[in-house]
């Protein structure tokens, strides 16, 4: 009962101080708008309108049909006619183009020939995104109107599911909770203690019968409920802007996102008893911001990191979160489907907390 | 319950590293007395008040307050003692009240009385007009007697306070004063810290602590007749020339300076020690008047302290 009074009494000092500080306030609603925006707009790896310029030495009927084929992907944009190969690799160092295609005099007589290569496209190689979009344009057909058929037969068809345009920001906002929610909920918490340590408010509260366990339930919990108002703007402006579904249940998002929450509040706490001034709370956040978002499966694919880079991913409380999100959102499926990663969240979330109201010690020494 | 003193240390102790801070203290401190530490920075006071409320853990020795071991009980004390740091520890983005609210909410204060329970400390400790501001707005002293408010909220058995006054003005320092002789009467035992000499002068009791060893303990009075010194004052036209003349005795254990003039502390085995003041001064062609004096907590606070050069030397 005691314990209960104390606690709520840590939550409503945690809440009142939180409504007066401006700065938090607006981070809240803030870092998930402008984060959105930001991921949706203009991370986009569903490339179009690459400069592109030609050097087309056959000049013939067939040459030209092929370039108006793939002008008409929409991947390269042809702005430019060069008389020669060697042009081409003049602009493309000058970073004037990011693509070539240079068709040979014989152009005609290859397309025939099996043995060589019709054309050749030149491709910026130092931006690996434009190189692997370059692939798609092997895939233009190839062939005289005479009906010989096109060159590279294709014999197997990719069919994308659940993101069949293959929309970039369907593919990046369920992963981007898990990345929004990882920055400010750490971030909160991680400040939290400290700034009662700086500001001498722990000296005080060490010295009251508040244990240790009711002072950091008292500060997580509030933040708890800030982390899913944040998950209702993201999948609002998600779906009012970029039309992200939620094709799955959103009881279990809500259910997934309040373990993941938990997890990174309770390790923002742990961060907060290890660290001594704000700033070193920052910067541990930061530290740990990194991996969140690159081996969490979030900006590269999971399966194509190297194994300890997989490990590491794997300890990462995202990674599971995100698992689950793109699950939900975008495969429709349930929580039973992915217990695992259920598990995990809440065993992390149980032993950070433990590990930081132990390490919280009422004591100075 | 009743026993006679509310701390009992011995041999407390404790060594950060190679530092000692605090070395083999013992303290005797009576109920509903006002006792004091005095010392000056770096002496050991705080390092001892955060081991009597169990947030340090003592490398040596054991200390029983209010009956309860410390450490190890730790938290059984809590509820029984109030604590007021040095550095004002209060949030300074809620208001007076809220501040209240939540040290009541804390020490789980029953929820019928909290509200006259928080009248009444606004009434006494003078803040019925900052009811609504904000605590990181008010000035030194309405902060210092928030702080002691909220100490005393809970209504301890004992108050802990470390150099409580060293952010106030004299004015509300002697208030400060007049609140902990009104609690002191009516129950509460104080112990407090402090650098100012006449605040020490108002303890029924005090220790003082140079380098973390306790010099010296009794009542002000006490102190005062058991220097084993006695006091000469001299007011010389010249004070410079006289401390250098007199520092050259022998005999003389300490010379100190009080604006035009100096106190010289000559050990009670010395006798006549006025006659043998005057002569000096005289044989250096210095004008000056000299009288003997009673000491004064200064003077026990130099004498004390030099007891521990010498054994040291």
């Amino acid at each position: 009962m005691k314990s209960l009074t104390r606690f709520l009494a840590v939550m409503r000092k945690e809440v009142r101080q939180m409504r007066r500080d401006r700065l938090t306030f607006a981070m809240i609603f803030g870092i998930p708008l402008m984060q959105i925006l930001l991921f949706g707009y203009a991370i986009n790896t569903d490339v179009r309108n690459l400069r592109a310029a030609v050097a087309d030495e056959a000049g013939t009927h067939l040459s030209r049909s092929f370039v108006d084929g793939l002008d008409a992907t929409q991947v390269a944009v042809i702005d430019r006619q060069v008389a020669r190969p060697a042009d081409l690799e003049r602009l493309l160092r000058e970073g004037r183009i990011s693509i070539g295609i240079a068709i040979p005099a014989d152009f005609d007589r290859r397309v025939l020939d099996p043995e060589r290569p019709a054309a050749h496209i030149l491709v910026d190689g130092s931006d690996p995104t434009i190189a692997g979009i370059a692939e798609q344009l092997r895939r233009v057909p190839l062939g005289f109107d005479t009906g010989a058929g096109p060159r590279e037969i294709e014999r197997i068809e990719i069919r994308p599911y659940y993101n069949p345009e293959g929309r970039t920001p369907v593919n990046v906002i369920p992963g981007l909770i898990g990345v929004i929610l990882t920055m400010t909920m750490m971030m909160f918490t991680a400040v939290a203690v400290v700034r009662e340590r700086e500001r001498g408010n722990l000296e005080l509260l060490i010295n009251t019968p508040v244990t240790a366990l009711e002072l950091m339930l008292g500060k997580v919990v509030p933040y708890i409920a800030i982390g899913l108002v944040q998950l209702a703007v993201i999948l609002v402006v998600g779906d009012w802007l970029f039309d992200v579904p939620v094709r799955g249940s959103i009881p279990d998002l809500y259910a997934a996102a309040g373990l993941f929450i938990a997890a990174n509040l309770a390790l923002g706490l742990f961060v907060s008893t290890a660290v001594t001034t704000q700033f070193q709370a920052m910067q541990m956040t930061f530290f740990l911001m990194l991996p969140s978002i690159l081996l969490s499966g979030f900006v590269f694919p999971f399966d194509g990191m190297p194994v300890v880079a997989q490990w590491l991913g794997e300890a990462l409380p995202i990674t599971h979160f995100i698992r689950l999100t793109r699950g939900i959102m975008l495969r429709e499926a349930d929580l039973a489907d992915m217990p695992y990663a259920l598990v995990y969240l809440g065993a992390f979330a149980l032993l950070a907390l433990t590990a930081a109201a132990l390490r919280f010690s009422k004591r100075l020494d | 319950m009743n026993e006679e003193f509310a701390i009992r240390a011995r041999g407390l102790t404790k060594r950060f590293g190679s530092l000692v801070a605090v070395d083999h203290v013992d303290l005797d401190v009576p109920r509903a007395r006002i006792y004091g530490f005095l010392g000056p920075n770096g002496s050991g006071k705080s390092t001892t008040i955060r081991m009597l409320c169990g947030l340090l853990t003592p490398t040596e020795g054991s200390a029983t307050v209010l009956g309860v071991d410390i450490p190890a009980d730790a938290r059984i004390l809590k509820p029984r003692i109030g604590y007021m740091t040095q550095k004002f520890s209060l949030f300074g983005d809620m208001t007076v009240v809220e501040n209240l609210e939540f040290v009541a909410e804390i020490y789980s204060y029953p929820r019928r009385e909290r509200a006259a329970r928080i009248d009444e400390l606004l009434e006494k400790y003078d803040l019925g007009d900052q009811r609504r501001q904000f605590a990181a707005t008010m000035s030194g002293g309405q902060k210092q007697r928030l702080a002691l408010a909220c100490a005393v909220l809970h209504k301890p058995e004992l108050l802990l306070l470390d150099e409580p006054t060293s952010a106030v003005d004299p004015q509300s320092r002697r208030d400060f004063w007049a609140n902990l002789f009104r609690l002191a009467e009516a129950g509460t035992t104080i112990l407090v810290s402090t650098h100012y000499m006449d605040e020490a002068e108002r303890c029924h009791r005090l220790a003082i602590l140079d380098r973390g060893a306790k010099v010296a303990d009794g009542s002000p009075e006490e102190l005062k007749n058991g220097t084993g010194m006695n006091v000469v004052e001299v007011q010389a036209v010249d004070p410079y020339r006289a401390q250098t003349v007199l520092q050259a005795m022998a005999e003389v254990v300490s010379v100190t300076q009080l604006g035009i003039r100096l106190r010289v502390l000559i050990p009670e085995q010395v006798d006549r020690p006025l006659e043998r003041v005057e002569t000096a001064l005289a044989g250096a062609g210095i004008e000056a008047e000299c009288a003997l004096t009673t000491p004064s907590l200064e003077d026990v606070f130099v004498a004390a302290t030099l007891d521990e050069t010498r054994e040291a030397a």
